[in-house]
């Protein structure tokens, strides 16, 4: 099997210098993306027999560092992470077969892609410290250079350089965790780091230090800043990567230290953990609900549900640490259950507001509108998607949401009261991000394929073509598939969860009607698939007895609006006007959101002005004085350039002998 | 012979809170127009709306999609299904276990989250400041709702419904609770925001000062009307419903019980609809609606009764 995860690997890797080779001919991107769904299909295929048989297998190549190699393994973990970014990768790859053909400077995609999506399964797959930090590195830098396609735009540069920044200091985290790790011995293989033991205090720092590398690629606050700038500036297939797929990759790293390598961790790191989460959740779902561009939505969104994929982490943890192996068999796969949940409607919405930005070449919510009518297949779709990221039932966005609000009536079973008395309350904010979502979401569908179209890009319109349709399609059938009979993913995750927790959900695809059954019958049961069929069975009679005993009769005729119609699109409630009410009370203290009117002095013949003034306070009270100390201290230094050679020796004397005398007193 | 009893039970639930729904909004008005010092409709008046409405012709707004036009029907099943699911007379019946009460007020969430779709459809201010609204305050509503649920559900040690009645009516039962209590006032409150009551929303009117649920579905006419009209009345028959089983659990039958105790369990059940009915008419007869920006604080005491009856389970003990 590890072959066949190694050749797929491998395959995605050749095909960037096939790229290159091919570049300038007509069909080479249509080739490029065809021939990259194979292997993805592969490793889908790898990761589900590895689900199915529960074997591993490893292998070691001779390529990295001579007295290493290159390690790679397959697991439950990594089968299951396989899995999600190959779904994810064929997806996107198929809907790039039609993407790509509007991509003005293909060479700048194309050769970076599928190198993207064989450094995204090779961290993975990398069953040592060296190969998974130069595969993550890797994965970085290509998924940079992605960002970076369309580098003439001054906003696409600005967030290429915030990336950069941010995920060096990322692996630059994740370089000193696999030290600490890895200890004096310097034995990076992962089979080596698992048996060597280690303090707690270590524990704790690696646990922190992974926290920040794995958490700053995946989003969490505060490390999240890139990731709204850097994922819309994307092309929207890679952006659906990134959001997609590439935040799991981040968060299978932390799951592999955390869970697999560090061994014990005390329960403090759970709160850490939880809190993290919570503050994610909600602060990401707060700048969502107030962004007025399409793609910069769904990335506030993707930190949403990275941050409740990590409250579930951290109740998986408090669980783990507390002995208590079936709670956190729940909390994982809750957590688990969301990452696939997550992979799949988020690439579904990013490709959607790709279609959309390839049909009216805007992805501001102010210029668009009623795509319903242009686009009524990429509408119907996302509307699956806005359902599924919303988490309302039936679809799986609620089911993954479901199971986590189960794993936090767990919580009286802990033994610390901080942490039961934090976790409803965790709990509960979790509540309120996902109703957020809810509002946000209706925001960005009733904006963006509703109402009245707000430009004429958005009233002409034309639907885009069968590939990216096919893809959306696909991802579409996964959410509602997942979401009516969860039993079956739930399954697929069991041996994960033992993996990691030693213990699992009872087996789900027993119960009676696909039933799902978190602990116990008593405590609590849901079964989407018979709540859909007594909804779609009551609407549909309801239709058919309304039709027959009332009337059928039905007459078009102009919008009543309350008398007073307006033939303007503009008319219409906007970004802005459908914001301002979550912005006036959940804005003013996390965003200090304002808004001016500027009112002239009557008779006066200038326009009103009204403003909305917004902060993003991290950025400004955390990241700007950062950078400016950096610049200071930078220019201070500076002067060492300009020194006399004699300076410079009375510099390397001074340097000697201070490291002589602490050497001395050190000993 | 059990299935088909099961099933015959769970069918007269599902009919009977439809049949009810009207006649408890009727009942709501009457009271309301009696403490006016007005005659009041007749207390039948909805369900004459209903079939009025449901006869006439549907005017559909020019560039109506799909969704309108679908939405009515999608809204008034989960409406109907999930009032279904809240035991009325009696507990553990056949599909009580389909939903939990976390996925019953989601599936309300599923309702409004398509109303509100469907009130940007037409692309007009009316809808769009409704919709607006409707999830601002649904954005607070649900949380506090949720934390709610997690103390009842941390009380009875289950999310099912059927199972935290029995365990909250007992025997052994859960005494008093301080945290009930709050449970209690954070869920009242929740019911009147979600039902667009008086002081959040007056559903009398859909003009300038209510402009939320009503102007929501403002382009809706005909029967389309007719089944949101519906579904608001099974919501609000939802909440009775639910604060009756959850507060005043005494009468209702449990699985298994005669069919006398049936009787006995919807005979209480009407009285305590009436008896809800009867509070909500006065409590809104004498309250004057809040400012649209009130509300938010109005639902932030439900949020932190919620949260404070969920907090002080873990410290404080039963009388």
């Amino acid at each position: 099997m590890i072959e066949a995860a190694a050749i797929a690997t491998l395959g995605l890797f050749l095909l960037s210098p096939l790229a290159i080779a091919l570049r300038g001919r007509a069909s080479v991107s249509g080739l490029i993306y065809a021939l990259s769904i194979l292997p993805c299909l592969g490793l889908v295929g790898v990761g589900l027999m590895g689900l199915g048989d529960r074997h591993s297998s490893a292998m070691v190549l001779p390529v990295g560092l001579p007295w290493i190699g290159a390690h790679l393994r397959l697991d439950a973990l990594t089968d299951f992470f396989l899995l999600v970014v190959g779904i994810g990768g064929a997806a996107t790859s198929l809907y790039a077969i039609g993407y790509g053909r509007h991509e003005e400077e293909p060479g700048r995609v194309l050769p970076f892609y599928p190198g993207f999506l064989g450094a995204m399964a090779l961290v993975v797959l990398a069953d040592d410290a060296f190969t998974f930090l130069v595969a993550w590195e890797v994965m970085s830098l290509l998924s940079w250079a992605l960002v970076m396609a369309h580098h003439r735009e001054a906003e696409v540069r600005a967030a290429g350089l915030i990336y950069l920044i941010m995920a060096a200091f990322g692996t630059m985290a994740l370089v000193l965790a696999f030290g600490l790790l890895a200890g004096s011995g310097g034995d990076y293989a992962f089979a080596a780091i698992r048996s060597l033991p280690r303090s707690m205090p270590v524990s704790i720092a690696v646990a922190f230090l992974v926290l920040v590398g794995a958490g700053s690629k995946a989003g969490v606050v505060p490390l999240h800043l890139w990731l709204p700038r850097a994922h819309p500036a994307a092309p929207s297939h890679v952006s659906a990567l990134m959001s997609g797929v590439m935040t799991k990759v981040a968060i299978y790293a932390f799951l592999r230290v955390v869970f697999d390598l560090i061994g014990p961790l005390p329960w403090m790191v759970s709160p850490v953990l939880i809190l993290t989460g919570v503050a994610t959740a909600v602060l990401g779902i707060v700048n969502a609900a107030v962004a007025d561009d399409m793609k910069k939505i769904l990335a506030y969104s993707t930190i949403e549900n990275v941050g409740v994929i990590f409250a579930a982490i951290g109740l998986a943890q408090a669980f783990r640490a507390d002995d208590m192996p079936t709670a956190a068999a729940l909390a994982l796969s809750a957590a688990l259950f969301h990452v696939f949940n997550h992979m799949a409607f988020k690439s579904l919405l990013f490709m959607s507001s790709g279609a959309v930005l390839t049909a009216t070449g805007r992805r501001d919510l102010d210029g668009l509108g009623g795509l319903i009518r242009r686009m009524p297949v990429t509408s119907f779709l996302t509307l699956i998607g806005v359902v599924a990221i919303s988490a309302l039932p039936p679809l799986n966005g609620f089911a993954s949401e479901w199971m986590v609000f189960q794993t936090v009536l767990q919580s009286p079973q802990l033994p610390q009261l901080g942490l039961e008395m934090l976790v409803p309350a965790a709990g509960g904010m979790l509540a309120l991000a996902a109703a957020l979502a809810a509002a946000a979401f209706v925001r960005f569908y009733g904006l963006g394929f509703l109402g009245r179209g707000r430009s004429a890009e958005a009233s002409n319109a034309r639907e885009v073509d069968r590939y990216m349709l096919a893809a959306m399609g696909g991802l579409a059938a996964l959410c509602v598939l997942a979401g009516l009979v969860p039993a079956l993913v739930l399954d697929r995750l069991a041996p994960v969860v033992e993996a990691l927790t030693r213990s699992r959900l009872p087996v789900q695809s027993a119960e009676p009607w696909l039933t799902v059954v978190p602990v116990a019958v008593a405590r609590s049961t849901y079964n989407p698939l018979l709540v859909c069929l007594f909804i779609a069975a009551t609407a549909s009679a309801a239709a058919w007895v309304v039709h027959r005993a009332g009337t059928r009769a039905l007459r078009r005729a102009p919008a009543w609006d309350c008398g007073f119609p307006d033939p303007s699109p503009l008319t219409q409630y906007g970004a802005g006007s459908f914001a301002q009410p979550l912005r006036r009370v959940l804005g003013g203290v996390l965003l200090r959101a304002r808004e001016e009117v500027e009112m002239p002095p009557p008779g006066a013949t200038v326009p009103a002005r009204h403003r909305v003034i917004q902060h993003d306070l991290i950025w400004e009270w955390a990241y700007l004085p950062l950078a400016r100390g950096i610049l200071k201290v930078a220019t201070e230094a500076n002067r060492l350039q300009f020194l006399t050679i004699r300076r410079y020796l009375a510099f390397v004397m001074g340097t000697l002998v201070s490291l002589l005398l602490v050497l001395s007193i050190w000993r | 012979m059990a299935l088909i009893t099961g099933f015959a039970i769970q069918g007269l639930q599902m009919l009977l809170v439809l049949a009810l729904a009207p006649g408890l909004v009727g009942l709501v008005r009457r009271i309301k127009a009696r403490l006016m010092r007005r005659p009041g409709p007749p207390i039948r008046q909805p369900y004459r709306d209903l079939l009025r409405l449901m006869r006439k012709e549907v005017v559909l707004a020019e560039n109506a999609s799909w969704l309108f036009r679908a939405t009515p029907y999608l809204v008034f099943a989960a409406s109907w299904v999930a009032a279904a699911l809240v035991p009325t007379f009696a507990t553990g019946l056949q599909f009580s276990w389909t939903a939990d009460l976390i996925a019953i007020v989601a599936l309300l969430g599923s309702a409004r989250f398509f109303l509100a779709l469907a009130g940007m459809d037409v692309g007009t201010s009316f809808g769009g400041i409704g919709s607006s609204r409707e999830m601002m305050f649904a954005s607070m509503a649900e949380p506090a709702m949720l934390l709610t649920v997690f103390a009842l559900s941390l009380v009875a040690g289950s999310t099912q419904l059927s199972t935290v009645v029995q365990v909250l009516h007992g025997p052994p039962g859960v005494g008093l609770r301080v945290s009930l209590g709050m449970a209690l006032v954070s869920l009242v409150i929740v019911a009147i925001a979600e039902n667009g009551r008086i002081p959040v929303d007056n559903p009398a009117t859909h003009l300038e000062l209510t402009m939320v649920h009503e102007a929501m579905v403002l382009e809706y006419s005909g029967r389309h009307l007719a089944m949101i009209e519906l579904a608001a009345a099974l919501k609000l028959l939802l909440y009775v419903s639910l604060i009756a089983c959850l507060f005043v659990p005494w009468g209702i039958a449990r699985e298994g019980d005669p069919p006398v105790a049936l009787a006995l369990g919807i005979g209480t059940y009407l009285l305590k609809l009436a008896l809800g009915g009867a509070a909500l008419a006065v409590f809104e007869a004498s309250i004057a609606k809040m400012r649209v920006f009130r509300v938010p604080d109005y639902l932030g005491v439900a949020l932190m009764l919620g949260l404070l009856g969920t907090l002080l389970l873990f410290v404080s003990r039963a009388l």
